[in-house]
């Protein structure tokens, strides 16, 4: 097991606590590591840092280890652990706070999850729907599995599902501007 | 009863199904369904991801036109339903937020729209008394385990309907339609949805735990009200089978087909025939397809 050297862990790491807390509107530090988030977790087998750990390490500011970690991409977002965390804790908002973070840093544990979200993202700016062909053929391209078949396109055509062309909406325009006013404004996070 | 319709882009995809039944029943059942004009997609979990502002802005220009056109709203798909009540009761709790979400749209939300979800509009706004009625035949010889999954049912501060640890609706309605339910203890585990495209291979293994529960408590097939939950189940059986060596074929059926059956129709005016686990044989062997 790793040593953790906590004097290490200075004031610059509580920084990272308090800009967590803040963005998530979540009091991480009223954490009492029960485990129950970690127990119900669907996804934790296949993370390499179980959520109520994520939790402890945040509480002690190991910032690069939570943000390298490929449990914020994996977190399914299934609310499981916010339902049943008795600190009422919004576990799931916190992943969604860390995976902003992350990404802000360049530290991306998981790059097909990023990947995907930023294909998906692309479809809904350019179309203010989401396009499944453009998705996995767009995905494909990014994440170099050219011979994933991801949603088993030809089966999903064959049953008359999937449109070859993307339906757009009229006033696209409207979704560009909160892409421009959101996500690509840069915008000062809280 | 009338309702602006979200149907998202599942609906319009790989979900047309989900499509086909959700209005065909509802005109039976005297709900009128107007489709929300020019729509956009939720953004889903790709956009709470990705940025919370843009994860609510988004779902806020549909609440924005569905005010404008001055009805409530309504989306049969989970994680749709999921997001556009996110974005309702935030932006009714944190008017800081609501405005300077209507400064990213440049539309004037004022906050008056409902957001239901459509399995909540039929169960509890028409309700079983009125639904029962207009059973044609009753659902006998199917054994279902339904199937709630997450975004249904959680979290429950925010969706506030049904108990999130072991919901009922949907076993209530597949008994009033003369189903039998199974008890079975995975009703609200995760299918991982959102890993569906990235980590297939995740996807597979959660599949597998949930067929393997239902079909181990005596399921014949699985009812759901999610078109992520359907699309992993029936799309990854094949691959789970063969990954884990085993058989399952369980047919995954949204609530509102099996309804469309008792109420009379036949599985390809409710589009089961698109399903990729054969859907309609389980319902010809119990003389339900006709
Ligand atoms: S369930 Fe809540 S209190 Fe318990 S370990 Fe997880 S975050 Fe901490
Ligand atoms: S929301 Fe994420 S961390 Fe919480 S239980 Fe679900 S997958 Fe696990």
């Amino acid at each position: 097991m790793e040593t953790i050297n906590l004097t290490r862990l200075g004031w610059e790491s509580q920084d990272f606590v308090r800009r967590v807390e803040a963005e998530s509107e979540q009091n991480v530090r009223s954490c009492y590591q029960c485990g129950k988030c970690t127990g119900g977790c669907p996804v934790a087998f296949a993370m390499d840092v179980p959520p109520r750990q994520i939790m402890r390490m945040l509480q002690l500011g190991m910032q690069d280890e939570v943000l390298k970690s490929s449990t914020i991409w994996l977190c399914a977002s299934c609310t499981t652990c916010t339902t049943r965390c008795p600190r009422e804790i919004d576990l799931a908002r916190v992943m969604d706070v860390l995976r902003g973070i992350a990404r802000e840093k360049g530290s991306i544990g998981v790059p097909e999850v990023a990947v995907f979200n930023d294909t998906f993202l692309r479809s809904v700016k350019n179309n203010g729907r989401l396009h499944e062909v453009g998705l996995i053929a767009y995905y494909n391209l990014r994440s170099k599995h050219f011979l994933h078949d991801v949603l088993k396109a030809p089966v999903l055509f064959f049953k008359g599902k999937l449109k070859i062309l993307p339906g757009r909406i009229k006033k696209v325009q409207e979704v560009r501007r909160i892409f421009e006013h959101t996500v690509q404004a840069g915008r000062e996070r809280a | 009863m009338k309702f602006a319709y979200y149907p998202g882009c599942s609906l319009h995809s790989t979900s047309k199904e989900y499509n086909i039944s959700t209005r065909r029943v509802c005109r039976d059942l005297g709900v009128t369904l107007e489709e929300l004009p020019d729509w956009n997609c939720c953004g889903s979990t790709p956009a709470h991801s990705t940025d919370h502002l843009l994860s609510i802005a988004l779902p806020a220009r549909n609440l924005a036109i569905s005010e404008a056109i001055g009805m409530d709203l309504v989306a049969p798909c989970a994680a749709c339903f999921n997001r556009l009540k996110t974005a309702q009761v935030e932006m009714t709790e944190n008017p800081r937020l609501a405005a300077e979400v209507n400064k990213v749209t440049g539309m004037e939300y004022q906050g008056d729209v409902q957001v239901f979800s459509l399995v909540d509009v039929i169960v509890n706004q028409v309700g079983l008394d009125n639904i029962t009625p207009l059973v044609k035949r009753k659902l006998s010889g199917l054994k279902v385990a339904a199937y709630y999954g997450c975004l249904m049912v959680k979290p429950p501060k925010l969706v506030q309907f049904d108990d999130p640890e072991n919901p009922h609706f949907l076993d209530d309605l597949m008994q009033g339609l003369g189903a039998e339910t199974v008890e079975w203890p995975f009703k609200t585990e995760c299918c991982g949805g959102s890993l569906s495209v990235s980590r297939t291979d995740i996807v597979v293994k959660l599949a597998n735990d949930i067929l393997g529960m239902a079909k181990a408590n005596g399921a014949n097939c699985v009812v759901t009200a999610c078109p992520l939950c359907q699309v992993n189940l029936d799309l990854r059986q094949k691959e789970a089978e063969k990954m884990y060596g085993t058989a399952y074929h369980l047919p995954i059926y949204y609530f509102t087909e099996l309804l469309g059956i008792a109420l009379g129709h036949r599985p390809a005016q409710l589009g089961i025939d698109k399903h990729i686990v054969d859907g309609v044989n389980l319902l010809s062997e119990q003389g339900l397809a006709s």
